[in-house]
């Protein structure tokens, strides 16, 4: 529990410091090419990290179950250019159907 | 205290991205209780307010992983914020307090709402958008540490699969930049390779190396 509670301090803290970052300490600058070229591409690297490994992964290991359905079902709601709350929706169903059937 | 003019298109904008916030708080409130217990998620959504950081540290601690792993990781996939709050800084106002105070309204939406695609950044339409979303996200996720017993089980309800459905959306909407697909592939290669030799958490950390390719070949 401790560090459930550690875990909400830090990332409090450190979400306020980068939200705040660029208005405080840039104001009309930009950041060199060279640094904005890679942080841009954070999110990219590190969403697919997390898209592959909470679907894929369990306790430590590489596993295929409904999860997968459920991305599936996700990836056709992106590719149909649906909202972000309906592409979460139909992943939650076509996970649960999968499950219910297996 | 009424709301002023300028504000309205942000916030009516800003209601159908809060219904989104509601839904996703509901589920991280259904699936962080079992973990944290009833207080701290709601306490969490109220001090942190960034749903995918939320959601990334939570997997992180589930799995088992410690709470610096949980912060670097939270951290680490809010750093998309940095170069958001770069592109909003010249519309923010005020002294060092006020812009930082304006720079906690930026969430994905209210950003891709307000940034112009020649460059300018529309501060009102930023700020009214941020407005619903906040109470939606919070008051979600008390409605998901409540009501989570009366939903039944997650697993049942396909719930954890919300996690990786949440951030294949986000990452659909970065993948129009450049280099953003080869970014993906190649982290998405590290953290599943490196998933059953390292312990819970830093595969997906590692995966940030694949921002490295940012680097290359953009000199001017």
């Amino acid at each position: 529990m401790t560090e459930v509670w550690i875990t909400i301090a830090g990332l409090a803290l450190g979400t306020v410091v980068i939200k705040a970052a660029g208005p405080v300490a840039l104001g009309g600058r930009e950041l060199p090419r060279a640094a904005s070229g890679l942080i841009a591409l954070l999110a990219p690297a590190l969403l697919a990290a997390l898209v592959l490994t909470d679907t894929f992964s369990h306790d430590g290991e590489l596993t295929v179950d409904a999860r997968a359905a459920g991305l599936a079902c996700a990836a056709v709601a992106v590719l149909a250019r649906a909202p972000l709350l309906v592409t979460v929706l139909v992943a939650a169903l076509g996970t649960a159907l999968a499950r219910a059937i297996a | 205290m009424r709301l002023p003019d300028a504000y309205r298109p942000g916030v009516r904008a800003g209601l159908a991205f809060a219904l989104a916030s509601l839904v996703l708080g509901v589920s991280f409130g259904v699936l962080a209780e079992p973990l944290m217990g009833p207080v701290a998620p709601v306490v969490m959504s109220a001090v942190v307010f960034a749903g995918a950081a939320q959601f990334g540290a939570t997997a992180v601690l589930a799995a088992g992983g410690d709470a610096a792993t949980a912060v670097t990781a939270g951290i680490m996939l809010n750093a998309r914020f940095l170069p958001m709050g770069v592109a909003a800084a010249p519309a923010l106002r005020g002294r060092v307090l006020r812009r930082a105070a304006e720079g906690q309204a930026t969430v994905d939406a209210s950003w891709a709402l307000a940034v112009r695609s020649e460059g300018g950044f529309d501060r009102e339409l930023f700020l009214g958008a941020t407005l619903p979303q906040y109470p939606a996200w919070v008051g979600g996720t008390a409605l998901g540490v409540l009501g989570g017993e009366a939903l039944g089980d997650p697993a049942a309800l396909g719930l954890d699969a919300i996690f990786p459905a949440f951030f294949l959306g986000l990452l659909a909407a970065e993948l129009g930049r450049p280099r953003a697909a080869a970014a993906a592939l190649i982290g998405g290669a590290i953290a599943l390779s490196l998933t059953s030799l390292l312990p819970p958490g830093l595969p997906v950390l590692l995966a940030s190396a694949a921002a490295l390719i940012g680097l290359w070949g953009d000199r001017r």
